[in-house]
């Protein structure tokens, strides 16, 4: 082979690798970006899952093997799935739809020490003083619409609150008076974010034709207040903030006058 | 009986194929521990972990933390398919190559076997840069990205846990090998077989070729995937098929009507010597 068709040769295989890579990773890219995939208990965050889960299935078999197996009108309910092409989630990945298969929570944790590469870790399912249980995992969390919820309406429910394993915790009631009828009362369903484990009972539970509760990431749902503002009531609230930077940048200049010249711009006293 | 004695090689590797795959399934379904996972990781006997060395070193670029258990795993697959299998991955545990192999069958039935859609001489090394441009890609986006397209995980996947549209990627592949370019996927484009090509490179298990009782029929080359491993041997001299590429698949041994090719330990002094005689 001489030179000019050696060059050529590698020209063309670098062109079509490539080529060829270039279409695998932007089709990797694109399928990877799925945010409302529900993770199983313990899962990395979804930047670390992705790069960590082998997607062998072990966490799979291991839910399909539960000990606690739930069965309802003879049908047995299956949570984990490994997704296919085709599902709503990163091709090979564990994942579960909370309206027609929740987790069941099981004390063990099945699927999480199951994970051979740390993609399900129990360090993300342990509270502040390092102890591993099913109650701290943070698969998700539970958000209601009220436009749907019947129990904004005035109807009487409760169906989530009582479906939920964290009793009276994460779902909590509020009652209220239901003033266009004078003598009924509102049974509002309050969530607490801290307690919830994500696990889609009460989505699976509501009643409404599609379900007025539902699970989220919680990176997608839940906001983030910053360090600016700080529960001046609550101590450990004041501990969050002990560290933030007081520099601040903004995007318009700071104002040079003071507050009350700046209330008083443009007010004329003397007439 | 010398029909089955003929395939003996194929019903041995079908059986180990459908095997794995039954046992896939079977540790999903009913709960076995014989082998559970699928083939980009599992756990033999629920203790022993095998790690696809590929989807292994993709995770390194892509910068995950491993785990020793992955580790161990490829240390495992290192070392049986480096010391004993050499590249016998593709050809006896792989489930895609049931595909391939089909799509062989369906070229040599319908007498188009040389005729290629694309040129199969200019893209013979092109599956080694594709492995190393997938493993920069991963580090790119942060992800196996090559484990996204892998019909390998996809079939055994789509056998163990959901089907999904699996098949139609599956299908891809078959009319791929079929109709555009003879043992494309295997033989030109996976990264995972060609894995464990340099993985399998200095293993003990060969065929061996006897020069003598050669009568140059073509058979074997016919019915190789890769024949570009027995060129420099089948005819030539009383070698070992040394060629990285080759799957230990045995089908040259069985369609070969002359006794000229068999498996046997390479022994890698005796095999310098040889390579020193021919040469002088």
């Amino acid at each position: 082979m001489d030179r000019r068709t050696f060059l050529n040769n590698l020209i063309q295989l670098s062109a079509a690798t490539t080529a060829a890579g270039a279409v695998v990773a932007g089709f990797a890219e694109e399928n990877k970006d799925k945010p409302l995939t529900l993770r199983p208990p313990g899962a990395l965050p979804e930047d670390e899952f992705i790069k960590t889960c082998i997607r062998c299935g072990l966490c799979v078999e291991a839910c399909k093997n539960r000990d606690n197996k739930m069965i309802v009108n003879g049908k047995e309910i299956d949570t984990l799935f490994l997704a296919a092409p085709g599902d709503k989630a990163p091709i090979g990945t564990p994942f579960f739809i909370a309206r027609t298969g929740p987790c069941f929570m099981c004390d063990d944790i099945p699927c999480m020490y199951a994970c051979p590469t740390g993609a399900l870790t129990p360090k993300e399912c342990q509270n502040d003083k390092g102890e591993v249980a099913i109650d701290y995992a943070k698969m998700g969390v539970a958000a209601i619409d009220p436009s749907s919820c019947i129990a904004f309406w005035g109807l009487q429910c409760t169906a989530c609150y009582r479906a939920c394993p964290e009793l009276d915790k994460a779902i909590t009631i509020e009652w209220k008076q239901n003033k266009r009828t004078g003598k009924h009362a509102y049974r509002i369903p309050v969530l607490h974010e801290e307690y919830c484990t994500g696990c889609g009972m009460c989505e699976m539970a509501c009643v409404t034709e599609k379900p007025a509760i539902k699970i989220f990431p919680r990176e997608v749902f839940l906001g983030k207040a910053g360090d600016r503002y700080v529960k001046g009531w609550d101590v450990k609230d004041q501990q969050r903030v002990k560290k933030a930077s007081t520099k601040t940048t903004t995007k318009t200049p700071w104002s040079k006058k003071n507050p009350i010249q700046n209330l008083n711009q443009g007010v004329n006293w003397n007439e | 009986m010398n029909k089955i004695f003929k395939n003996r090689y194929l019903i041995l590797r079908r059986l180990s194929q459908f095997t794995i795959l039954f046992l896939y399934f079977a540790a999903n379904y009913w709960g076995w521990k014989i082998l559970i996972g699928n083939l980009s990781f599992s756990k033999l006997f629920n203790t022993i972990p095998l790690t696809d060395p590929y989807a292994f070193l993709q995770m390194l670029f892509a910068g995950a933390i491993i785990s020793s258990n992955l580790i161990i795993g490829l240390v495992v697959i290192l070392l049986f398919y480096g010391i004993i299998g050499g590249r016998a991955y593709c050809s006896w545990v792989c489930p895609v190559n049931l595909i391939t192999d089909l799509a062989a069958w369906v070229r040599r039935k319908t007498h188009h076997e040389k005729d290629n859609l694309l040129s199969a001489m200019k893209i013979k090394k092109f599956r080694y840069a594709f492995l190393v441009i997938m493993l920069i890609f991963s580090a790119v986006i942060g992800a196996a990205a090559y484990e996204f397209i892998n019909p390998i995980g996809f079939f055994t996947r789509g056998v163990a846990f959901t089907l999904g549209f699996t098949w139609v990627w599956l299908l891809v592949i078959f009319i791929f090998d079929a109709f555009v370019l003879k043992n494309g996927w295997c033989g030109h484009i996976c990264p995972v077989g060609a894995t464990y090509a340099l993985i399998g490179a200095k293993n003990l298990i060969r065929v061996y070729h006897t020069k003598d009782n050669c009568t140059n029929c073509g058979n074997c080359f016919a019915i190789c995937p890769e024949n570009q491993v027995l060129s420099p041997v089948i005819t030539k001299k009383d070698d070992f098929i040394h060629g990285i590429e080759c799957t230990n698949c045995g089908r040259c041994i069985e369609v070969c009507n002359d006794n000229a090719l068999k498996f046997s330990l390479r022994n890698f002094i005796k095999g310098e010597k040889n390579e020193k005689n021919s040469s002088n």
